[in-house]
């Protein structure tokens, strides 16, 4: 399957499109898409709007809103003009009708799941997904009914005999993190379509730069915008991404639990996606050549990259993806847990902080960062080893960052 | 550590107290003293702010300074310059410059008794000419505005030198991706930082580049004591924006490139003003002095009169008609009715500025769909 090519968001509320008779290249959309042609107060970019509530002229300007069910903005926490601009933009850029912002990238979980899930209804996540969102299944929605079922990931066979009639949702990661397992995106589908049940997918890792599972037939996409979308360590948001009739919902409630991203942050994102592709183009280049620096050295046990022809998925992300992103885990050769902590204290480059996506390189021991207070059983159980560093690499130059972990492999 | 590298880690030291990889943004106006008399680092925020000195100090590093100073628009650096100098100073400016700098040497700076004379810098030995006992400062821009012009940067700062006065390097349209001007010899590089180095067209501000730091510390003495110092959101902005200087300047200046050649061949476009150009009078100088690229600013001539040309420009659908520049969004302007109105007719008329000019600043859009906007507008000229 080859990337195919992006449409613009086409929601009721959309103002003129720019785009219109030109070709729709990723980089005009990120720039373009989404946005007026023409701005509040002229402008070349978006105001950022304030404020919390929006003006009606006199009463019966209230009642024809209600009445009419009137396209405008009503109260911050149903929306916001600057907000419904990333949003159209994100659509657009993952070629999908719609998309719902949120304050996080757990906030977008938990928005979709708490929409789509009743009592008694069934979740089942691949093993591999984020921990905290399946631990929002197994300890929070199990208190209203809903059942949790895990299957190992891109285990098809075993995903089709967990779904029973309660079935609501098929829930995985592609890539997932930190294993980097791909997911045949076409057959996660098509498992969801001949059993009536939905599927979404977390492409945080991949970006719709790399991946577009809307056009492999999954019906909800999920990113932490924080990540790679925002792309500069300096914003959290998620976003869901889909059909506007499906999608009207889970705004809805949105709209009633109130996790909405805040105007300046909003900017940021809408700023950060200009660069979208130019930065893409440069983690995916960064990753590729590091992680085959890394798989050919000798401290190296072991590189888990899409992209490396070692990888057990690297077929499947070859056919799916353009690129394979910034996101490295690796396992150092002989080494117990302190050995390869000397190894993430050692760069000079990458920072020692969780989370991935932004231009800044950022480096962590899996095990001492989000698994520290598990037993040894749980994080074998996770899959999370001693040896294991994952690497998120950001744009700077490949050659600072091989340099850099060169001279911190060889103390 | 290379360019890249550098904009996204020199200066953005991660935060002592708390960790944050990306620095707070401090929007204090002022600071808390240690003593009475005793001063920290920071005391009031015209004098300093750590956000603006972060991004300083990366602007410093990318364009291999002693130090630099953030301003709050472009004018507000060029002008910190020309209030350094004294009554009976005289500037030897190049001919092909910024309408506003125009405008601040011929109507602000006159009024301190500081004379000017402008110069065709692309020819250095006219700026010896120019040079008096009274000059103190050579002023050049390069490329030049509108007409996209070369000046060699290491020849002038030879010539300035010889003459013991400051050269001053407005490189706005250059960047330090492609030239660094000061290891090409010059004192001082001003930049617009609203343009390049802020790069979303979303913050408006200006910075001064000093190789020694002595005339660092004389510009900031009258930064200081003049106060247009870039805000504190703004000095965020602009460091964020450095972030991907990089990759947006050199990826701007590949579509420009391919822009300028297919304007070149287009039947209804008299010339193409762009330096990547092998006939562009500069264009020999530019692969000196610039490294990866000519630019992401060009200028042609349509075969048609000032009507005509107002009307091409109001044309695009993708381009924007607005002055500025630099930025990932992709502008057109008409410099004889915008960017250069300032000029007067006569000074317009002598510097080659006619009306059929169009300026276009490329953004970060593909080069297909800019092409067809640019092919659609010449469709309406007939």
């Amino acid at each position: 399957m080859s990337i195919p090519p992006t449409r613009a968001g086409s929601s009721d509320d959309t103002p003129r499109e720019p785009l219109e008779g030109f070709g729709e290249d990723f980089s005009t959309l990120s720039v373009h898409a989404g946005e007026a042609r023409q701005k509040p107060g002229d402008s070349i970019t978006d105001p950022i709007f304030c404020a919390s509530t929006y003006t009606f002229t006199d009463t019966q300007a209230v009642i024809d809103y209600i009445e009419q069910n009137q396209t405008r903005e009503e109260y911050g926490r149903y929306g916001n003009p600057g907000e419904r601009v990333v949003e159209r933009k994100l659509a657009a850029l993952e070629g999908a009708e719609d998309a719902v912002l949120y304050s996080s990238g757990m906030a977008a979980m938990v928005g979709l799941l708490m929409t789509k899930l009743s009592a008694c209804d069934e979740v089942i996540f691949f093993d591999e997904c984020y921990h905290r969102s399946r631990e929002f299944c197994t300890k929070h929605l199990s208190r209203f009914g809903v059942v949790t079922r895990q299957v190992r990931a891109c285990d098809y066979e075993a995903m089709e005999a967990a779904i029973n009639p309660h079935t609501k949702l098929l829930v995985s990661e592609s890539p997932t993190n930190p294993h980097m397992s791909c997911v045949d995106l076409e057959r996660f589908a098509q498992i969801g379509r001949e059993y009536k049940v939905e599927t979404l997918i977390d492409a945080t890792l991949a970006t719709p730069y790399n991946l577009r599972p809307i056009s492999a037939g999954i019906d909800y996409v999920l990113h932490s915008a924080t990540k790679y979308l925002g792309g500069h360590n300096d914003l959290l948001a998620g976003v869901v991404i889909g059909e506007k009739d499906k999608l009207e919902p889970v705004r809805k409630l949105r709209g009633i639990m109130g996790a909405i991203n805040g105007p300046q942050n909003v900017y940021l994102l809408s700023r950060g996606l200009k660069t979208f592709e130019l930065r893409m183009q440069r983690h995916n280049e960064n990753g590729q050549r590091v992680a085959e620096f890394l798989e050919n050295h000798p401290r190296i046990e072991r590189v888990l990259y899409p992209g490396l022809p070692s990888h057990p998925y690297h077929e499947i992300a070859q056919e799916t993806m353009r690129g394979f992103g910034g996101l490295i885990t690796f396992f150092v050769k002989d080494a117990d847990w302190r050995e390869t902590a000397n190894i993430v204290d050692a760069v000079k480059i990458p920072r020692i902080a969780p989370s991935l996506g932004g231009v800044e390189s950022l480096i962590e021991q899996p095990l001492v960062m989000s698994y520290y207070q598990c037993t040894p059983e749980e994080r074998r159980e996770f899959g999370i080893h001693d040896n294991m560093i994952r690497l998120s690499c950001g744009i700077e130059n490949s050659e600072d960052l091989i340099a850099d972990l060169k001279q911190a492999l060889q103390r | 550590m290379q360019f890249r590298t550098r904009a996204i880690h020199v200066g953005n030291e991660r935060c002592p107290t708390t960790g944050a990889v990306v620095p707070p943004i401090h929007v204090a106006s002022t600071f808390v003293q240690p003593g009475a008399g005793d001063w920290g680092e920071f005391d009031y925020s015209r004098s300093g702010n750590p956000t603006r000195k972060a991004l300083e100090t990366t602007l410093a590093s990318l364009e291999g300074g002693s130090g630099a100073l953030a301003f709050a628009s472009g004018m507000a650096a060029t002008h910190c310059v020309t209030a350094m100098l004294r009554s009976g100073d005289h500037i030897v400016a190049g001919s092909d410059i910024y309408g506003g700098s125009y405008r601040l040497f011929h109507k602000v700076a006159n009024r301190a008794g500081v004379t000017i004379s402008l110069v065709d810098t692309t020819n250095p030995t006219n700026l010896a000419a120019a040079i008096t006992p009274a000059t103190k400062l050579v002023w050049i821009e390069t490329p030049g505005n509108p007409r996209m012009s070369i000046t060699d940067i290491a020849a002038c700062a030879e010539i300035a030198h010889e003459h013991g006065v400051l050269l001053g390097v407005d490189s706005t349209f250059a960047t330090p991706v492609l030239t660094r001007p000061l290891e090409l010899g010059a004192d001082i590089v001003m930049h617009s930082a609203t343009k390049y180095l802020g790069g979303h067209s979303d913050l408006m501000g200006g910075a001064l580049v000093m190789r020694d730091s002595v005339l660092r510390d004389e510009l900031y003495f009258v930064q200081n004591a003049t106060g247009a110092i870039m805000g504190p959101l703004e000095c965020f902005l602009c460091s964020r924006g450095l972030k991907t200087l990089e990759l947006r300047v050199r990826e701007q200046s590949r579509t420009a490139l391919a822009l300028a050649e297919w304007l070149k061949s287009h039947a209804q476009v008299t010339r193409v003003l762009y330096s990547g150009l092998p006939d562009h009078p500069g264009h020999e100088v530019a692969k000196k002095q610039m490294a990866g690229g000519f630019g992401a600013m060009l200028t042609f001539e349509l075969n048609g009169d000032f009507q005509q040309t107002k009307q091409f420009v109001q044309s695009t659908k993708l381009f924007q008609l607005a002055v500025s520049l630099g930025a990932v969004e992709s502008l057109i302007e008409q410099p004889a009715s915008m960017s250069h109105a300032s000029y007067d007719p006569a000074d317009r008329a002598k510097h080659g500025i006619t009306d059929g000019l169009i300026r276009l600043s490329v953004g970060l859009e593909a080069l297909e769909d800019l092409q067809a906007d640019l092919q659609q507008s010449f469709e309406t000229i007939n």
